[in-house]
């Protein structure tokens, strides 16, 4: 491994470290207010239009929604593994924990990609195929256009993620990481498990509505 | 920052806990609780996502900085949630038919 200097602006790599992190809390301070402003809007639909949203979101697939969270939260486990490694100067476990990291990522996505196309085979899919079942109004397809741009942007997120991880993985193998300096994968930790926390607030809103027996 | 080695067993309690929290999620959704239901299931992801805050992303520990700016987006969207709660219950002839 060679040695790490910190850039020319910064006295020591902690200072450095620590302003990379603030940098990273500060875009996810925007994060959180523009998925925040997502959330929002999904509790005034759900409290104005209580009984369609929930005869829509009795037909989202909550198994695939489970399994997508499970793959997420483990995902976070592995990063942050990733992560302590490094810190131990351990490189061959820091790159098998980032490429199963970003694995679960890419995994999630194929997972997600299959219940869009489940979604559009049952004519879910707003503007493009959507039909109106038995009970349907309006609101209901507001629902499933609700779902698609909040999955579709958290999938974004999810893409841009996968591909800094297999960065982060290059960078890695050519050994530019050391117990001394790990600071771009800390900060992609931050990241990685915000996206991750994303999704559990888009789990909550999208997939149990309906279920409930009577 | 040290070479010292870091235990990885909170990290892999708190994924235990996630996961717990995940199947209550999945459990919760088939108990007839109506207008409670959504309190229990985004209770449940603000409960994990404050262990995901804390352990995973190592919030947990002495007072610092972080704390300010991770705090922040939190107090700015209170304001958007606030004043557009405001705005809602306060407008007439909501929704629109």
């Amino acid at each position: 491994m060679r040695e790490i200097v910190p850039e020319p602006q910064f006295a020591t790599l902690e200072q450095q470290t620590e302003t990379a992190q603030l940098g990273m809390w500060v875009f996810i301070a925007t994060e959180v207010m523009f998925f925040g402003a997502l959330i929002f809007t999904y509790f005034i639909y759900r409290l104005t239009y209580w009984e369609q949203f929930r005869l829509a979101g009795a037909d989202s697939r909550i198994l695939l929604g489970s399994i997508n969270a499970a793959i997420l939260l483990t995902s976070s486990l592995t990063m942050v593994m990733a992560i302590n490694f490094a810190k131990e100067g351990r490189q061959q476990r820091v790159i098998a924990f980032l490429l199963v990291t970003a694995s679960l990522g890419v995994l999630f996505l194929c997972v997600k990609g299959y219940e869009y196309v489940l979604d559009y085979e049952s004519n879910a899919v707003p503007s493009l195929n959507f039909a109106f079942k038995s009970g349907y109004h309006a609101p209901s397809e507001l629902y499933w256009v609700w779902y698609f741009v909040a999955t579709g942007f958290h999938a974004l997120h999810v893409t841009i993620g996968v591909g800094a991880i297999l960065a982060m993985t290059r960078l890695a193998w050519r050994g530019r990481f050391s117990p001394n300096y790990y600071t771009p994968l800390e900060v992609l930790g931050l990241y990685w498990s915000f996206v991750d926390t994303v999704w559990l607030f888009l789990f909550a809103a999208i997939y149990p509505l309906g279920r409930a027996v009577t | 920052m040290s070479a010292k080695r870091e235990s990885l067993v909170p990290y892999i309690v708190a994924w235990l806990v996630l996961m717990l929290l995940l199947g209550m999620s999945i459990l919760s959704a088939y108990l007839d609780i109506g207008i409670f239901h959504p309190m229990v299931t985004f209770g449940i992801a603000a409960t994990q996502a404050a262990i995901i805050f804390l352990v995973f992303m190592r919030l947990r520990g002495r007072p610092s900085l972080k704390w300010v700016f991770a705090a922040g987006g939190f107090f700015w969207l209170s304001f958007l949630f606030g004043l557009s709660i405001i705005d809602y219950a306060t407008r007439s002839g909501f929704p629109a038919h």
